[in-house]
């Protein structure tokens, strides 16, 4: 009984790691690239961008990507059985991943981790402008889109109630996905990476084109989640904002702890 | 040995103050001749309490309770129980503008436009999370120690109600700002009672005084959470205190602790001191957790609105274990039959927990019956001495951690880069294999300990000094236990299994034979208490004991 | 003497516990004449403040400054609230506004109770006291007279003799609370069935789907692959009265697919539109919001209590407590591209109820 048990007990590390989810992850980034080229075609954000970049800078992200992409995602961005297509995915796609460390990935797992960005930013920029002059895609959003401090907190706030929250949590924390899956903390991320990441639904999330959430209102997005971290919690130390469990557990460990130390302390007999 | 030690005689301070002049005395004559006030302090002024700090987790429970009165009273002042629909327009930006019921509305005001009111609301919010823990932490130690045996079986149920009606409270005041999270909360509970067979769909109506979410609950859960649950608390609060004093305290077993005496000190002055100086102690840590760390930040959440939800929607620690156990059921648990729908999804939780709440309070009772011991006891086992009952609190206690901790399966996934697949799939095993496992590694620990007891007794502690003998013998020196230490070790009630025996008509009944199975069960494993015999041959062999002569001689000297 | 169930006869040694209050059955408890005996209490130690009287003053320092200190602590949390207001519109004063009136109240508490304590431990005399116990029961006389109180009560009143009194009066008592039962019936409002309400939704035919919350129609061109839409019912969001209660049974979750993922049973082929599909978002579980769309997986997932949905099979459960599928909200597409119900969920929307077969 106690082997079973210990088997059972160790079952969910390992699938987090070497479950058929390699291949899932591996399917779900080749369908999300697709999805974004389609939306990219039918967004008003779907700008041509290569007339924005010099042949130079093209030229730049082309022996970078053939050095550090293409094998995954193939010599000339058509998708292998280890990567998806980038044709089409635009330069927010780009900026995006490669922007968060996201891309390269280290390893396979359920998917793509943000970690240490692995290059400059004009190199990321010569990226995305290679990617974007294969086909039209998502655009890097312009500056004024991306001000926080034009933007409505409130109705910031109650957008991502309705569109974010259920995912990110309200105070956006991060929350449990489906197997091994999850939908990351956004504090402290760049409003243009916010904003790219509504653009082209990175990994599982979906896609917010400007007909669902438009351009304003993902200002407004921006704007909430800036308030937020530029605000610290009114009511002191958030404990990670995690809700009802990190404060049953701080009252059960910190709180009853003290008070126990202390009936310890009073009980004891005096020196 | 004496059982009756009184060392100072009661009452006497008291009377020779009121003789002597000054405002006190003429004032407590005043008192006196009104109410008769001499008398009470007569008999509880000098009343003993026994001193150890697992005595004082009640007084947390107690103390936190005072507290939320407090703080909750300070609310009550700012707080609207409507539901009416307005448009907010207080200090908090992201919010401006968005319509929300008053009853946010005004807890709004209560953190941003109050000076001190979010200090309140989070006084009152951890002294809530800290009331039920304390009465938690204060139940599992009247269990594991046996506290709730006779006299006290009634007691021990008073309390188990008072649990669950702190827990009552609990729900009630986390549903009262109307806020995302809270609910989404009471929208499960719609759901919930909504499953139960027959009465739910009619039941759910009638709560919320209509269609879910309505316009009625919050201002019914406000007069449960402030006027209705508080008062039956107070009420059973002073019963349970009433007992306490009538019963006097249990005390540990120790030398010179009999089953009729009480040791310890006297409520006036030491004992005033140490528990009136606890409370501003408890107090003053939940006002410092208060001012520094955050409690439902109900600004993050918005108001309720049933179509927004947020990542790790959970409910306050102590209705965790519930959630948990709606998390674990597989899926499918629902058939329809005859035209009408069993959500066995809900029923079986509700089964269940309910199953495992009543046992728990009717424990006292069935370990009476299984023991057949009808005398009082008022030394308190130590958990090992009773091994049986203390596997069966740690299978009880495990149980009660998987579901606790399934209500989190969601956080435990993201926070240790599990599937929350893996994490439901191995709760669902420890829910069911953890609880008999850990029965049987606390009843085998209990024994053990029991054996190291009796080995301490009757060898004394190894010392860790080899000497060698005249003989060239290589033998350990055994620090032997001290008279005092070893009455400690001994002082247990020990029970053999129940031998069936013809009642008068020559027959034995079914419940006898179902209470001599448990009885067995309970105490087919046992380890006797280390008698006089057994030392005096123990120590007549050893080299390094001390004679009994000499104890006997120090018990006579007393 | 006490006789236990085993049939042994034996006398409680001097000290065992339970012995003396009363003769009372032990029943399967060992009773041995041969247990150790209790060497009754240790010698008392002395305190260092007992023994120091520098240590005594220093100790009597302590508590005083303790006091004192609590002063000030209370001080500062009056001139904390002076000193710190809120101010609007900054949540950082309302941070300061709870830390610092905090602080100098936990002081003013923490050092009044340290400095009790304190007090109680090293100042006041620490010889413990011993108190006798006597048995919870009453004696002998007190019961007895208490029996015969009730008795003599019984005999003047006739209670026990004047059956029919008696049996009228309890038969009263247990009817009386009845008419309470019957004023509970308005909680809730006497002119709905709520089987009824359950069983509809504002969804109809041809209502438009709109965005929440601001109630702005949905072209189905608009709707791109890999989006998820939150929609409500035209019309809801100028609602004056029963709006959230309309709204947590015709919340939806719009979204579009590539059409070759879409498995689709026959007599739903025409519910969706070109891939776009559109799901009640209220968990079939409890009626949490199923509202965490993956978009390559197709799964919806609940965060209250994980149930997952295949959106590809019509939302069929494949994880968790939940039994049926999410109610799927046929749609189509009117004159002017707008998606529109093509009726109101064909069973109702949320969680499990008695009456639903």
């Amino acid at each position: 009984m106690t082997t079973i048990k210990k088997t059972r007990a160790h079952r969910p590390s390992k699938t987090g790691r070497r479950h058929p989810l390699a291949s899932v992850a591996l399917i779900a980034i080749g369908l999300l690239f697709t999805g974004g080229a389609y939306a990219a075609f039918s967004t008003s954000t779907a700008v041509a961008t290569t007339d924005a970049s010099s042949q130079q800078t093209i030229a730049e992200g082309e022996k970078l990507f053939a050095a550090n992409c293409a094998t995954c995602h193939g010599l000339s961005a058509q998708g292998s059985t280890e990567g998806p297509s980038l044709i089409g995915v635009g330069a927010a796609s780009v900026d995006f991943q490669v922007g968060t460390g996201r891309m390269p990935m280290q390893m396979q797992g359920p998917q793509a981790q943000k970690k240490p960005v692995q290059f400059t930013s004009e190199q990321i920029a010569a990226l995305a402008a290679y990617v974007a002059s294969l086909a039209p895609g998502p655009a890097i959003p312009a500056a004024e889109l991306l001000d926080a401090a034009a933007g409505d907190a409130a109705n910031g706030a109650e957008l991502f109630r309705i569109n974010c929250a259920m995912c990110h949590n309200v105070a956006g924390a991060g929350g449990a996905l489906t197997e091994g899956k999850f939908a990351p903390a956004i504090e402290n991320v760049s409003a243009q990476h916010i904003y790219e990441a509504m653009i082209t639904g990175p990994q599982n999330m979906p896609v917010f084109n400007d007909m669902n959430i438009t351009p304003e209102d993902k200002r407004d997005i921006i704007t909430y989640l800036k308030y937020v971290e530029d605000n610290p919690s009114p009511g002191g130390l958030a404990l990670g904002s995690l809700g009802p469990v990190a404060e049953g557990l701080f009252i059960w460990i910190f709180g009853l702890g003290a008070i126990v130390a202390l009936t310890v302390w009073i009980t004891a007999k005096s020196n | 040995m004496t059982t009756v030690n009184t060392r100072e005689s009661a009452g006497d301070q008291t009377v020779g103050a009121k003789k002597t002049g000054g405002f006190t005395a003429t004032a407590a004559n005043y008192i006196d001749e009104r109410t008769s006030i001499s008398g009470a302090v007569k008999e509880l002024g000098r009343k003993i309490f026994p001193d150890h700090w697992s005595f004082l987790l009640g007084e947390v429970a107690l103390y936190s309770f005072v507290i939320i009165l407090l703080s909750g009273s300070f609310l009550t002042f700012f707080f609207q129980a409507s539901m009416a629909e307005v448009v907010y327009d207080g200090s908090y930006a992201p919010l401006k503008g968005i319509p929300m019921s008053v009853a946010m509305s005004s807890t709004m005001d209560i953190s941003f436009d109050i000076r001190g009111g979010l200090l309140m609301r989070q006084v009152h919010h951890w002294a809530a999370l800290l009331f039920v823990a304390a009465i938690g932490l204060h139940m599992l130690r009247i269990y594991f120690t046996g506290a709730f045996r006779k006299p006290r079986e009634l007691n021990w149920v008073i309390g188990f109600i008072l649990f669950i009606l702190a827990m009552a409270e609990g729900f009630t005041g986390y549903s009262l700002p109307d806020d995302l999270l809270s609910g989404n909360g009471l929208r499960i509970i719609d759901g919930l009672v909504k499953g139960i067979p027959v009465i739910g769909t009619w039941t759910s109506f009638l709560l919320f005084g209509g269609e879910f979410p309505g316009t009625d609950i919050v201002g019914r859960l406000y007069s449960l959470h402030i006027l209705l649950l508080p008062a039956i608390i107070v009420a059973l609060i002073a019963m349970h205190l009433l007992f306490v004093v009538v019963h006097k305290h249990t005390q540990y077993p120790a030398a010179g602790h009999t089953n009729q005496n009480v040791v310890g000190y006297p409520v006036l002055p030491v004992y005033a001191a140490k528990a009136g100086g606890f409370f501003f102690i408890v107090f003053g840590v939940v006002m410092l957790i208060a001012s520094l760390f955050t409690i439902n930040p109900i600004w993050n959440y918005g108001p309720y609105d049933p179509s927004p939800v947020s990542a790790g929607t959970q409910p306050d620690w102590y209705i965790g274990f519930a959630d948990g156990a709606m998390r674990l059921i597989p899926p499918g648990w629902e058939v329809v039959w005859l035209n009408h729908t069993y959500s066995l999804n809900i029923v079986v939780v509700l089964a269940v927990v309910g199953l495992f709440i009543v046992t728990v309070m009717v424990y006292p009772f069935i370990e009476a019956w299984i023991t057949g011991d009808k005398r009082e006891h008022h030394v308190l086992d130590r958990p090992r001495n009773a091994p049986t009952r203390t596997a069966i609190g740690a299978a009880g206690v495990t149980f009660y951690a998987s579901l606790w901790a399934a209500a989190s399966s969601d956080i435990m996934a993201t926070h240790f880069h599990l599937t929350m697949e893996g994490v439901i799939h191995t709760l669902q095993a420890t829910t069911l294999l953890g609880p008999i496992l850990a029965f049987f590694i606390a009843k085998r620990v209990c024994l053990a300990l029991q054996k190291k007891d009796r080995e301490i007794v009757l060898h004394g502690y190894e010392s860790g000094r080899i000497v060698r003998l005249p003989g060239g013998e290589f033998v350990e020196v055994h620090q032997p236990v001290d008279e005092y230490e070893r009455w400690k070790l001994v002082s247990y009630s020990d029970f053999k299994p129940l031998m069936l025996r013809p009642n008068a008509q020559g027959k034995i009944g079914p419940a006898e034979k179902v209470r001599a199975g448990l009885s067995r069960w309970f105490f087919e494993d046992r380890i006797t208490p280390v008698t006089q015999t057994e030392l005096n041959r123990a120590h007549g062999d050893h080299p390094s004991a001390i004679t009994d002569q000499e104890h006997q001689s120090a018990i006579t000297d007393k | 003497m006490v006789k236990d169930d085993n049939g042994a006869e034996d006398v409680t040694a001097a000290d065992s516990p339970g012995d003396s209050l009363a003769p009372i059955a032990a029943s399967t408890a060992v009773v041995t004449r041969d247990s150790l005996v209790n060497p009754g209490f240790p010698p008392h130690r002395p305190r260092i403040t007992d023994l120091d009287h520098k240590e005594e003053r220093k100790a009597e320092r302590a508590v005083y400054t303790l006091f004192y200190v609590s002063i000030v602590g209370s001080v500062f949390a009056i001139a904390a609230y002076m000193a710190f207001p809120i101010v609007p519109e900054d949540p950082g004063s309302v941070r300061l506004n709870n830390l610092f009136i905090g602080l100098g109240l936990s002081l003013a508490l923490l050092a009044i109770g340290i400095g009790a304590v304190h007090w109680g431990k090293a100042l006041m005399s620490d010889h413990e006291g011993v108190d006798e116990r006597h048995p919870v029961r009453g004696t002998e006389p007190v019961r007895a007279r208490a029996v015969e109180i009730f008795q003599q009560a019984n005999e003047e009143s006739g209670f026990g003799r004047r059956t029919l009194i008696r049996n009228s009066l309890i038969g009263a008592l247990v009817v009386f609370p009845l008419p309470a039962v019957v004023l509970f019936r308005g909680l809730g409002p006497m002119d709905q069935n709520p089987v009824d309400l359950l069983n509809e939704t504002m969804w109809k035919k041809g209502v438009r789907l709109t965005m929440d919350p601001s109630g702005t129609p949905i072209k189905a061109s608009d709707v791109t692959l890999g989006s998820s839409f939150h929609v409500i019912p035209e019309g809801l969001s100028e609602m004056e009265h029963g709006r959230l209660e309309e709204k947590a049974k015709a919340a939806v979750l719009l979204i579009r697919m590539d059409p070759a993922d879409l498995v689709e049973s026959e007599e739903r082929k025409t519910w969706s539109y070109q891939g776009i599909v559109a799901y009640s978002k209220i968990c079939t579980h409890v009626g949490c919001p199923v509202a965490l769309y993956e978009q390559h997986t197709h799964h919806l997932l609940c965060p209250c209590h994980q149930s997952q949905f295949d959106v590809e099979n019509h939302c069929k459960v494949i994880f968790g407590p939940a039994k049926r599928a999410l109610p799927q909200l046929p749609i189509a597409v009117d004159a002017e591209g707008y998606l529109i119900a093509q009726s109101d969920f064909t069973e109702p929307v949320g969680p499990s109820f008695w009456e639903r077969a």
